[in-house]
């Protein structure tokens, strides 16, 4: 019974009912704290709705003017330098969360983006423009610029490894 | 004018169905985060470090991998661990696996992205986030 139910549901529902069921026990243990946590949800939702919105708006755009051969052109197996860049640019431009950009990247990756440039993309998010000051702050100027340099370089790093090992599991 | 606005119809519905199949996913990764901001103390952080320069950096980015948040309380906390006498690389390490490495995310990259390639991707950037901070430290003490 549980089973047929379970292949009805698909897995992104199977995932909130059981976070669901989390904030359920929780508040049936410690009702104070998941009042803490609903206001830490509210907080949050509200501080991520720019970046919803800009995803929206980009997978609109995404929708409107890239095709799978475009896509494919800049991002696909052959793209080649342009490839790469495209993946480091827009990484380090991206803000947010990081899984507000999954819809995007799996967009794009049904569309044909390359693996490796998917990885590179959500590596250089690790190199954060308006944060710079901040390391520097805590960590010094000769640390923040030698771990970015470190952090683009093992953004290709990990796009050619990621690529590699998922086409070994391929063949 | 027809055809244009037609693009634009069909572009917007698209992408109001691409929205309503991940909100799902989104809620609750978005749900599970605050569980996990609520639930776990700055204090944690500095507790679990144990003094060993091997074992250190591995757990500065288990750390990193299992926690989330703004990459800010990052800085903040390795900033607090730099000056309770936790490693350079240890610290570089939790810094680097907190943007790089997502524990909590994996269940929507998963679904989102494929099992494999997040499996794949996660485990090489945990792996990475050691190495860079090895190499980052010992450039430093070069410079």
């Amino acid at each position: 019974m549980i089973n047929k139910l379970l292949e009805k549901i698909s897995g992104k529902w199977i995932f909130l009912i059981l976070i669901t069921i989390c904030y359920l026990v929780l508040a049936i243990l410690n009702f104070d704290m998941v009042k803490i946590v609903v206001i830490q949800l509210f907080d949050l939702i509200y501080k991520i709705l720019p970046i919803f919105i800009l995803v929206f708006v980009l997978m609109f755009l995404s929708n409107l003017f890239l095709d799978a051969k475009k896509i494919i052109k800049y991002t696909g197996e052959s793209a080649g330098f342009k490839g790469w860049f495209i993946a480091i640019f827009t990484g380090v431009l991206s803000a947010g969360p990081i899984y507000m950009w999954y819809p995007l990247l799996s967009d794009l990756k049904d569309k044909g983006m390359k693996d490796a440039f998917i990885t590179t993309f959500l590596y250089n998010r690790a190199v954060k423009i308006p944060l710079l000051p901040m390391m520097i702050y805590y960590f010094g100027v000769a640390f923040t610029v030698v771990l970015s340099v470190y952090m683009i370089l093992f953004s290709i790093i990990n796009g050619l490894i990621v690529h590699k090992i998922l086409n070994l599991k391929k063949l | 004018m027809k055809a244009i606005q037609y693009k634009l119809k069909k572009s917007l519905f698209q992408t109001i169905r691409n929205f309503k199949q991940i909100m799902p996913i989104i809620l609750g990764v978005i749900m599970l985060v605050s569980l996990v901001l609520a639930l776990i103390p700055n204090s944690f952080y500095a507790s679990i470090f144990t003094g060993n320069k091997v074992v250190d950096p591995l757990v500065g980015a288990t750390i990193g991998s299992i926690s989330t948040g703004n990459p800010l309380i990052s800085y903040i906390l390795g900033g607090e661990l730099l000056s309770q006498g936790v490693s350079l690389i240890a610290v570089t390490a939790f810094i680097l696996s907190w943007v790089t490495v997502g524990i909590i995310q994996l269940p929507a990259e998963s679904l989102m992205l494929g099992r494999k390639f997040a499996i794949t991707r996660n485990a090489t950037a945990f792996i990475s986030s050691v190495i860079v901070a090895v190499l980052t430290v010992f450039t430093l003490s070069l410079i």
